[in-house]
C-alpha cells in the first residue's frame, strides 16, 4: 500500500512539527508514505471565498501529484473534506473521481482503513479536543450533538489508546471555533468572540493542550490564547499520537 | 442611495459590549439545549425529519396543482382567495380589503412575511394603524425595531429594557422588569385592542390542500382572540406553506415546536376553515420571489422551510451577531439563503456570514441543506459580480501561487522570513486577524524543506 501525504499549504509553511508527526505516525504503521515534492494547496480557500472557478489549475496540479497512490492522507478534516467534495477537472474527470473516493483525514484513514486497534503512545496531560465542524459535521469523524443518534468520536478513541492522557470533558462539546477560513479575516470580530468562547470552554475544564484535527482550527485558538498570554498550548492530534513523553 | 451596512460591520457593532453578546449567546444557547432535550427523547425524530422533508419535497414539485386544489377548496368553504406576485400586490390587497371595510386599525398576529413585505409601514402611509398583538413582536413595534429572530422577535432585548419600553408606551411603573408583571400590563393593553377591532390579521403556518383550512400556531393565543373577535380575518401565505394532506399535519406539527422552543406542541394550533356566518376570512397567497427560488435547483429546498428558527439558535454565528446583523426580515442561516434570492444586490453579503459549521442543516427539521446552500451563494454571487472587487485580485494573485510550486515555496519562505524578520508589516492595526489574535511563530523551515532533507530516498 503506497500512501501520498498530502500536506496543506499553511501546515507545510507553519506547523511542520504536525506534518512530520503525521508522516512519523504513519511509518510506525508500517506503511509505505511519499511525500510529493511538487504539491501546493487543495483550493479550498478559494471555493469557500466563491471562487471555486479559480481552482482549475490547483486541481490539476493536486491531480498530477497525487493520481497514482493507493489513498491520500493529509492531517486537515476540511482540506480533505473540500477534496471530496469539490476536487473535478475537464481534463481527466476519471482521475478526479478517484481522489474524490481514496482522499482521507489522518484520523478516519487511521479508522477505516488501517483499523487501528493499538498505540504506543504516551502523553500525560490534561488534553481538550475541539471538533473541527468540517471533520465531525462533514467527514462523520464524530457524531454531532444535533443529530438524534448513538454517540461515536474516532478522534476521542484514539485519544483514548495515549498512555497517561486525561481527556477534559467540554461543555459545549461541539461548537465552532469561528476559524471558518476566510471568514476569520472577512468577519473578525464575530471570528475573534467565537475563537475566545472556545478557547474558554477548554480553559475553564483546565486543559494544559487543546488537541483537534484540523491544524487552522488550532491555528486560530492558538493566536488568541498567546494573545491572552494562556500557557496553553495547542497541538495537533498526529503530534499528540506520535508523543512519547513519560 | 444610502448603501446598507453589511453583516460584519454590524456584527462588529454588535460585538463592542461583550457581555451582551454573552448574554445573548446564553439565551439561544439555553433554547437550543431545550430542543436537543425535546429532540432526543423521541427515537423517531431523524426518522420525522425525513417524512418531513420528503413531504414537502413533493409539495414543491407539485406546486402548481397544490395550490389550484388548495383555492378551490378553500372557495368551496367560503374563503376569498387572492393572489400576490409581490410585496407591493400583497400590501394592496390588504389595504383594498380594509378599505372596503372601512377599517383604519387592525390587529395582527404571527407573520414574518408581512415583515418580509414591509406591511406595517405601508398601512402606516395610508392611514391605517396596525397593533402586533404577541408580545415580543409588540414588544419591538413600540421600541420601532424590527425583530430579530422569527419566532423570539425580541430575544435582544433584556426584561429591564422591556420594562422602559412598557413604562413608556404602557404606563407601567419605572423599572419595573418582572415578566410577570410587563406580561400582565401587555394583556389589559391587548385587550382593549381585541374588542374594539374590526379586522385581524394572521400569517399561516401551515395550508391543507386537500381541505382547503390552515394552520395557525401561537403560545399566546392571540391570533385566535384578535380573528374570533374582529367580522375580517385575513391571512397572508407564501406558497411554500402548502402540505397536501390533513394527515400530514402531525408530522410538521411534532417537529415544528420542538425545534423551535423544545415544547412538544404549541399551545394553540389552530385550524380555519370557513368563515363564521355573517363574518370573512380572505386568504392572500404571496409569491414575492418564490417562483424564482423555486427556478433555481440549487435553492429550491430553501422554500421546504417552517420557520422554526432552530437555525438560528444553533448558528454560532447568529448568536455572536444579533439579528439585526442580517439585515432582512429572516435573520441567521435560512434568511442567508432566502435574502439573496429577494435581493441580490443588498444582501451579497450574507452567504458569506458563517463559518459552513454545517449545524443548521443537521438541526433543520425538514433537512435543508442551508449550509451547502451558503456555499453555493457564494459562488453565484462572485461570478455575477456583487463580491468585492480588492477580494477577486487577491483570490488570483493565491490562484498563481497555488498553481506553480515553485511560486508557492518562494511565497512561502518569503512569508516566513517576514514574519520573522519584519513583523511590523503584518503585526499591525490593518491586518484584520493581528487584531486580536497572534500571528503563528514561523518555523525555521517549511515541511517540504525538512522531508528534502530527511527523506531524501523519496525525492522525486
Ligand atoms: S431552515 Fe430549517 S431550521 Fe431554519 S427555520 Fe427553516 S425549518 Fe427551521
Amino acid at each position: 500500500m503506497r500512501i501520498g501525504l498530502f500536506i496543506p499549504c499553511y501546515v507545510d509553511q507553519f506547523y511542520p512539527r504536525a506534518a512530520v508527526a503525521t508522516l512519523e505516525l504513519l511509518e510506525k504503521l508500517g506503511v509505505e508514505v511519499v511525500y510529493p515534492l511538487r504539491q501546493t494547496c487543495c483550493g479550498q480557500p478559494m471555493a469557500n471565498s466563491g471562487y471555486e472557478h479559480l481552482t482549475k489549475e490547483s486541481n490539476e496540479l493536486f491531480i498530477q501529484n497525487f493520481k497514482e497512490f493507493d489513498y491520500i492522507v493529509a492531517p486537515s478534516g476540511s482540506c480533505v473534506l473540500h477534496l471530496k467534495d469539490h476536487l473535478h477537472s475537464d481534463k481527466h474527470p476519471a482521475d478526479a473521481a478517484a481522489i474524490r473516493g481514496k482522499v482521507y483525514e489522518l484520523i478516519e484513514f487511521l479508522t477505516d482503513v488501517l483499523q487501528v486497534e493499538k498505540l504506543e503512545a504516551s502523553f500525560p496531560h490534561k488534553v481538550g479536543l475541539h471538533q473541527s465542524c468540517h471533520g465531525q459535521r462533514g467527514l462523520k469523524l464524530s457524531q454531532m450533538s444535533e443529530v438524534v443518534a448513538p454517540a461515536f468520536s474516532k478522534p476521542e478513541q484514539f485519544l483514548n489508546m495515549v498512555q497517561g492522557l486525561e481527556l477534559i470533558p467540554l461543555t459545549r462539546q461541539d461548537e465552532c471555533c469561528g476559524f471558518g477560513g476566510t471568514f476569520c479575516v472577512a468577519e473578525e470580530a464575530v471570528s475573534v468572540k467565537m475563537g475566545k468562547d472556545r478557547v474558554a470552554d477548554h480553559l475553564q475544564h483546565e486543559a494544559a493542550y487543546i488537541t483537534g484535527a484540523d491544524m487552522s482550527c488550532l491555528m486560530h485558538m492558538e493566536g488568541i490564547l498567546r494573545r491572552q498570554k494562556s500557557n496553553v498550548k495547542v497541538l495537533h492530534i498526529a503530534e499528540i499520537l506520535n508523543a512519547q513523553e513519560l | 442611495m444610502k448603501e446598507v451596512k453589511d453583516h460584519a460591520t454590524l456584527a462588529e457593532q454588535f460585538n463592542i459590549d461583550e457581555p451582551r453578546v454573552n448574554w445573548h449567546d446564553e439565551t439561544l444557547w439555553f433554547v437550543r439545549q431545550k430542543r436537543d432535550r425535546a429532540a432526543h427523547a423521541i427515537p423517531d425524530w431523524e426518522l420525522l425529519r425525513e417524512t418531513a422533508s420528503g413531504i414537502k419535497q413533493h409539495v414543491l414539485s407539485n406546486l402548481h396543482d397544490y395550490l389550484e386544489q388548495f383555492e378551490a377548496n378553500a372557495k368551496a368553504n367560503g374563503i376569498t382567495v387572492h393572489w400576490a406576485a409581490d410585496a407591493v400586490e400583497h400590501n394592496q390587497i390588504v389595504l383594498s380589503i380594509l378599505q372596503q371595510h372601512g377599517v383604519n386599525r387592525m390587529v395582527k398576529s404571527k407573520s414574518m412575511l408581512t415583515e418580509e413585505c414591509h406591511l406595517n409601514d405601508y398601512l402606516e402611509q395610508h392611514g391605517v394603524e396596525v397593533i402586533d398583538s404577541d408580545l415580543g413582536e409588540r414588544i419591538v413595534q413600540l421600541a420601532k425595531e424590527p425583530p430579530s429572530h422569527i419566532v423570539l422577535p425580541c430575544i435582544h432585548k433584556k426584561k429591564e429594557e422591556i420594562g422602559e419600553i412598557f413604562h413608556e408606551h404602557l404606563g407601567s411603573p419605572a423599572g419595573m422588569a418582572d415578566p410577570q408583571v410587563l406580561t400582565e400590563t401587555a394583556r389589559h393593553h391587548l385587550r382593549e385592542v381585541f374588542i374594539t377591532r374590526r379586522a385581524a390579521l394572521t400569517g399561516v403556518n401551515f395550508a391543507v390542500a386537500e381541505t382547503g383550512e390552515f394552520i395557525v400556531c401561537t403560545n399566546e393565543g392571540n391570533a385566535d382572540m384578535g380573528t374570533h373577535l374582529a367580522d375580517v380575518h385575513i391571512a397572508c401565505m407564501g406558497i411554500e406553506k402548502l402540505i397536501p394532506k390533513r394527515e400530514h399535519l402531525g408530522v410538521f406539527l411534532r417537529l415544528l415546536a420542538r425545534s423551535a422552543t423544545g415544547q412538544p406542541i404549541t399551545t394553540y394550533s389552530s385550524h380555519f376553515r370557513k368563515p363564521r356566518p355573517g363574518h370573512e376570512i380572505h386568504m392572500v397567497l404571496v409569491d414575492n420571489g418564490r417562483s424564482t427560488q423555486l427556478g433555481r435547483e440549487d435553492f429550491r429546498n430553501s422554500l421546504k422551510c417552517i420557520r422554526c428558527g432552530a437555525c438560528m439558535n444553533t448558528c454560532p454565528v447568529y448568536r455572536r451577531s444579533g439579528g439585526h446583523s442580517y439585515h432582512n426580515a429572516v435573520a441567521g442561516p435560512i434568511g442567508a439563503i432566502l435574502a439573496p434570492n429577494l435581493d441580490m444586490h443588498k444582501n451579497a453579503d450574507l452567504p458569506f456570514a458563517s463559518t459552513l459549521c454545517g449545524s443548521c442543516s443537521n438541526v433543520c427539521p425538514v433537512k435543508i441543506d442551508i449550509h451547502d446552500q451558503l456555499y453555493k451563494w457564494r459562488q453565484v454571487i462572485v461570478k455575477e459580480g456583487y463580491a468585492d472587487k480588492k477580494k477577486g485580485m487577491g483570490m488570483k494573485l493565491m490562484t498563481q501561487t497555488f498553481a506553480s510550486p515553485a511560486a508557492f515555496q518562494s511565497a512561502g519562505k518569503a512569508g516566513r522570513w517576514l514574519l520573522k524578520n519584519a513583523p511590523f508589516t503584518v503585526n499591525n492595526q490593518l491586518n484584520p486577524w493581528y487584531k486580536q489574535r497572534e500571528m503563528p511563530v514561523p518555523p525555521k523551515e517549511s515541511f517540504g524543506e525538512w522531508y528534502r532533507k530527511n527523506r531524501k530516498k523519496n525525492e522525486q
